[in-house]
Formats: structure tokens, sequence, C-alpha cells
């Protein structure tokens, strides 16, 4: 497979081939822009198109109505809480999890490789997992009861206990969603040089400072990336929160799905495709300004 | 050893393409909403098309990517489906697309099947062509675990309960039992506009556009927002019966016969079915027609038409009833040697449907597209009233304007049990 090129045979620098170096970089980059151009600039625009339409005519009915509907508050109120819970829980887990990783001298690959199951599982699969722990006869129902804890079946995830639904929606996303930052972070963590905790050390610093200091400001770059990711999908969480609660929790990407399928109004539906973009590009935005790396981190 | 595993798995690949690939064009590509779980689908193909003499190519489809796929294959101008099977509500939605090819040559020869003209009207979908054939019916019934039995008002009749005795029974339960044991198919994929629209409206109403926030209306929702007090809370979660029934976390539930199936055919003698509650007004029951439509463009119509003929057959609309549970719409005895868990589903439909005070309604027509928005009306009605508290009359009001709106949007005259109107059906 791999056959050097001889650098004899190299051709000489001709005018032409001089051209051909300045093209050749944009000839590489064309098919991933074509690609994204075609399967995600283009049905961007058609969704947004099809979200300021009414019939032929150009009107924000679509927004009014998404705006006016008994479940749009409740979405999404539901939707922020849960980034809000989610994901700060995640960052500080994966962080925790990602340097005792480093501590790890045996099978640390074996630890790192348990961890990051949940990677490989669907979100609809981990919902489901989930529904069958939380379910009134699922297994937290009959522990409980089995050691005597409750007298009988407790209802966990119904519309009359939206507090342990939230909270085994929130259970449910971290256990599936914690592993793509502890990935992130642990490629982070490798790539910091020894030398600068060494270093630290021998002034003096403590553990905790260390961390501080050292490790958390050069690890900016990876939890930026890491931020970024994992806060856009849980604005686009759907699947646990339908496995788990069916409609008892609304959150935006259900709503889409609703209004696309059941009430079979595209307009609304796209209105709604168009707000989670809008407000994932808000916290990608935030998240680059917040955690702005200087240039010279830049890789 | 890796390059084994992958040529492995480009056979594999390969093979997974040469299998799914496109049918050949004398196929009938027969593309179906019903009969989609897989041992349903099974028997479609093996058992009620045995006997058809082309090759059929049956795919089960979901009903919104249904619309959909009819839609891109008219936009691309290629088409592969001849036939298309799907509920009437599912039909609607086709036919404001225009993807559904006019049938009245197909409609003439099925003359002498003795399908009811009421459900010939409704293939009609609000036009003046017949767009569907009428395959299958269905409806809605009760099925209560003989645990519950016990617990039934003095006096009641469990095949002529009324709303009132429903509620007494289920808050008897609850008060002995310490559980909530009724159940409603109110969960995402559930069936519960249904039961607002063609049996809780109908039977204390009388009708379930015209008179949406009369004051029996509200009469209504304040007995059932009572009635929902003894319900398992599981209900806003339940899609499918069938389940909570088995698993005894319910004792009493509503849903459509092909919902609860399969709990009557795995323990028939655990359960008994029943006719749905009457109200003031009457025992409402809904009447539920799957039909048969030729795409517009269809490559095969001629054999999409003996296709038609053929499930039509008072024969193999007996099979069909047999093997899968939906009742013929032709003229036909049921076999004696039926599954004792069907057996006990049509005598309850046959109940219903001959109970003194039943109350017919049909399936919305003419709604077009929009049959989705009219079921929101009614589930965010029940949501706003039942689950949030919200005051029934400010709800009414609010709602009813929505419901005008998608009435004056399509236009659509009203359906039985509503008065018949000129215009579109009227919310007073």
């Amino acid at each position: 497979m791999t056959t050097a090129v001889e650098p004899a045979a190299l051709p000489r620098a001709t005018p032409a081939s001089a051209a051909r170096a300045q093209w050749l970089p944009y000839l590489l980059l064309a098919p991933s822009l074509i690609f994204l151009a075609v399967l995600f600039a283009l049905p961007f625009l058609q969704t947004l198109l099809l979200s300021v339409s009414d019939g032929d005519k150009l009107s924000l009915a679509n927004y009014a109505k998404m705006a006016t509907d008994l479940n749009f508050a409740p979405s999404l109120r539901n939707t922020f809480a849960l980034v809000l819970a989610v994901v700060p829980l995640q960052v500080v887990l994966a962080l925790g999890m990602a340097m005792m990783l480093q501590k790890v001298r045996v099978a640390r690959d074996i630890v790192l490789w348990i961890w990051t199951i949940p990677l490989a599982v669907s979100d609809l699969a981990a919902g489901l997992a989930w529904f069958a722990i939380l379910n009134d006869s699922g297994y937290l129902n009959s522990v409980l009861y089995a050691v005597g804890a409750i007298p009988d079946q407790q209802g966990l995830l119904s519309y009359e206990t939206p507090v342990t639904l939230f909270i085994g929606i929130a259970a449910a996303e971290i256990w599936r969603a914690t592993a793509i930052v502890l990935v992130i972070l642990v490629a982070g963590v490798q790539l910091i040089p020894r030398e600068y905790g060494e270093a630290a050390e021998v002034f003096g610093a403590t553990a905790w400072q260390r961390f501080l200091r050292v490790t958390l400001p050069l690890l900016k770059p990876s939890l930026q990336t890491a931020l970024i990711l994992r806060t856009v999908l849980a604005f686009e969480v759907f699947a646990v929160v339908y496995a788990l609660g069916g409609r008892n929790m609304p959150v935006l990407v259900g709503e889409a799905y609703v209004w696309q399928h059941e009430n079979q109004n595209y307009g609304v539906a796209a209105a709604y495709a168009v707000l989670v973009m809008a407000v994932s590009l808000a916290a990608t935005v935030v998240y680059l300004r917040a955690l702005r790396v200087p240039r010279e981190q830049q890789s | 050893m890796r390059v084994h595993s992958m040529k492995i798995l480009c056979s594999a690949l390969l093979a997974a393409l040469c299998l799914s690939g496109p049918a050949r064009a004398d196929d009938i590509v027969f593309m179906s909403t019903q009969l989609r779980p897989i041992e349903e689908a099974q028997k479609l193909r093996e058992v009620i098309l045995k006997d058809f003499p082309q090759k059929v190519t049956l795919v089960p489809e979901e009903p919104a990517p249904l619309a959909t796929r009819m839609k891109a294959e008219a936009d691309a101008g290629k088409r592969t489906v001849s036939v298309v099977a799907a509920g009437h509500g599912e039909l609607q939605p086709l036919q404001a697309i225009g993807a559904l090819d006019p049938i009245d040559d197909v409609a003439a020869k099925l003359k002498d099947r003795g399908i009811p003209a009421s459900l010939m009207q409704l293939g009609k979908l609000g036009t003046d062509k017949q767009l569907y054939i009428p395959w299958m019916q269905a409806t809605y019934i009760m099925v209560a675990n003989k645990k519950a039995l016990p617990f039934l008002p003095a006096g009641a009749d469990v095949n002529a309960l009324t709303y009132d005795q429903l509620a007494a029974w289920a808050k008897a339960i609850q008060e002995k039992t310490g559980q909530r044991r009724l159940g409603f198919p109110a969960g995402p994929k559930g069936l519960m506009p249904r039961f607002f629209e063609g049996y809780l409206y109908p039977a204390y109403t009388g009708g379930v556009v015209t008179p949406f926030r009369s004051a029996e209306a509200e009469t209504m929702w304040g007995a059932f927002k009572a009635l929902w007090a003894s319900v398992n809370p599981n209900s806003a979660n339940y899609d499918f019966m069938q389940e909570p029934l088995q698993g005894g976390e319910v004792w009493i539930a509503f849903d459509h016969v092909a919902r609860l199936k399969d709990a009557l055919i795995a323990k028939p003698d655990d359960f008994v079915a029943f006719p749905a509650p009457a109200g003031p007004k009457g025992r409402g029951y809904m009447a539920v027609v799957a039909g048969l439509s030729i795409a517009k463009g269809a490559p095969n119509r001629a054999g999409g038409e003996a296709l038609i003929e053929y499930l039509t057959e008072a024969k193999v609309q007996l099979i069909t009833a047999s093997e899968v549970g939906f009742f013929p719409v032709v003229k036909a005895e049921l076999p004696a040697n039926l599954n004792p868990g069907i057996k006990l589903e049509a005598a309850a439909v046959d109940k219903t449907q001959s109970a003194p005070d039943a109350l017919v309604s049909f399936l919305p027509v003419g709604l077009g597209d929009k049959g989705g928005q009219f079921n929101k009306v009614y589930m965010d009605t029940f949501q706003r009233v039942v689950l949030r508290g919200e005051p029934i009359r400010a709800v009414l009001d609010s709602e009813a304007d929505a419901l005008k709106a998608i009435m004056t949007a399509t236009n659509a005259p009203c359906w039985a049990p509503d008065p018949a109107s000129s215009g579109a059906c009227p919310v007073k």
C-alpha cells in the first residue's frame, strides 16, 4: 500500500505545477465542502424557509403557533434545566475520572474501556435500560421493596412525580453521555507535557494548586471542545426523555418530533428545529468567548 | 485477520444490498401501515396472501414516513408503490398531497361484495371520487381482568355500563386495593384522542365538533376529571393497553381491539371484554376502517386492482379476521374455530354495535393533513383540564377557537354523530 514515490520521479517545479499546488488544498477540501453544502447547508436553508413560510407567503405564523402552544414553555424550561443540571456535572465527573486515570498504572486501558462502554450504546437503548430500572415494577422498586424500604410500588416516572422523573432522566443522561467528555479530556490531559507539573511541584505547589493552575488552564482547548460538543448534544436530548417519560416531560426536540409526526405540521416542527439550532449556536459562541484559547496554545 | 473480517463484512453488506434491492417491475409493491408488527406482517405475507397468484412485495411502513415517502416518490417522478393500505386517517393526508388515484372502476367491480354503503362513503375521503376500498374494520372496546369484577357497583351490568358506574367501579377498586387499576392509552403513541372523539364526547354531548364547548361538554370534562382520580397515572405513558393488562398493573382498560388482542389471546380465561360505557346521550363508539388504495402513477395498476379484489373476497376476509383480529368489511359469518381471545373481542364488538343505545361515530372526514391537529385539540383540552387542572370553561373556549380554525381552514362538513352542516362544521 505504501509505495513511496521515488524522489527522482518528482516533477520539477514548473509554473503549471505551482498553480496546481496552489489549487491542491481546495481540491482536497472540495469533497467535504460539497458534502456539507448538500447535506447540511441546503437542508438547513430549506428548514429555515419552511419555518418562515405560511402557504406560499412569508410569515412568522409558525413561530407564533410554536410560542403559544401549551407545551412550548415547559419544553423550553425542561430542556434548559436538563442542560444546566447535566452538563456541569458531566464535566466535573469526567475531569475527576480523567485525573484518576492518570494515576492508574495497571490495567489503565481496561478501566478506560469500561468507562466508555455507554458511548457505544444508542441513546434510545440507554433510555430503555434505565426505564427497566426505574419503572413501577423495575429493578429499583423491586430492590427497595425487597429490603422493606417502601411498602408498595412507587411510581417514579409519571406526570405526578415530575421531580423523580427529572432526576431519573438526568441520571440516565449522565450515565450515557459522560464518556464522550471523558474521552476528549483524557486525550487533552495526555497532551500536557509532564514538565509543567513537575516544575510546579519543585516550587512547592500542592496537588490541588497544580490541578487548578497548571492542568486546568492547559486543558482549556479540550474543555472547550468537550463543552461545545456536549452542550449542543444536550440541547438535542430526546430519546432518553421519550423512553423514560413519554411526553410527561416535554423537551424542544421532542416537540419538534410531535409537530412533525403527530400533528403533521411541518412548519411548526421546522420552527422548533431552527430554535434548537439558534440555542445551540448561542451556546457555542458563549463557550468560544468564555474559554478563549490564546493563539500560541492553539494547535 | 483484519483483511479477512473486512471481506466478510463487505460480502455481508453486499448480500444485504442484494436482498433489499428494488423489486422487479412486475412485482406489486404493497405498502401498508396496517399489520406492521413482525408477526402480523408474516401472517399477511405467508397466510393471507398465499393464494394470490402474483408476486407481492409487502413493505410495512409507519404512518408518518408513508406520507413523506409518497411525496418524495411524486417529487422524484419515480414511483415504486402500487397499493397503499392504511387507516382512514392515514390515507387522508395522502389525498391532500394528491398521492391517491381515484378507483371508481375498482369500486364498480366490487359492487356485489356487500361492503356497507356508509363504509364506501368513507372511502371517498370527503371528495366525490372513490379513493380507497374498505379492507378491514375494527373498533374500540373495554377489557377487564376477572379480578376486577367483584368490585362492580351493585346493579351494574358489565355489558351495559355507564360512565358513572365505571367511575364508581374504579373508585371501589382504588379504595379496597389501594391501587388505581383503570387505564387509558394516553401515551405518545396511544389512541386516546379517539376515546374523546368517538366515545366520551358523543356519549355526553351527542356530537364531537358542534357541541365542543357546550354546557354538556363542561359537565363531561368535570365528570371525566373526577374519574381520572382513580386512573393509573402511568396512563400518560401507555401506548398499547395489552401490556399493562397482561402485567396486572391495570385491571380495566379501554383500547383499540388490535391493541388488546395479545392479552386476550394469551389469557382468554383471565379477562372479559365488553362495550365502552354509555353517557346521557348514548353509547358512543367509533367504527375504524383501514382501506386499500392505488397510488397515483402506480407502476403496476392492474396488479394492484387484482390485489384489492383478492383481499376483499369473503374467504380472504375471514382468514384475515382469524389471523390478525381485524374484522371483515364484507358480509361474512365468523368461523366457529376462531381463537378464543379473538372470539371475546368479536363478541364485545357485536355487543357494542347492537347495543340499543349505540351511537356510532365515524372517523373525521375531510380534514386532509389537519387530522393530527384535530386530535391535538382534544388531547390539549384533556391535558389542560385533567392533568394541569385549568378551569374547564376557559379551556373549552380557547380550544374551541383552535378547533374552529381547523374546521374553517379545511372547510370539512360535519360527520356522524354531529348534525349535518352545509359548509364547514360549526363549533357552537
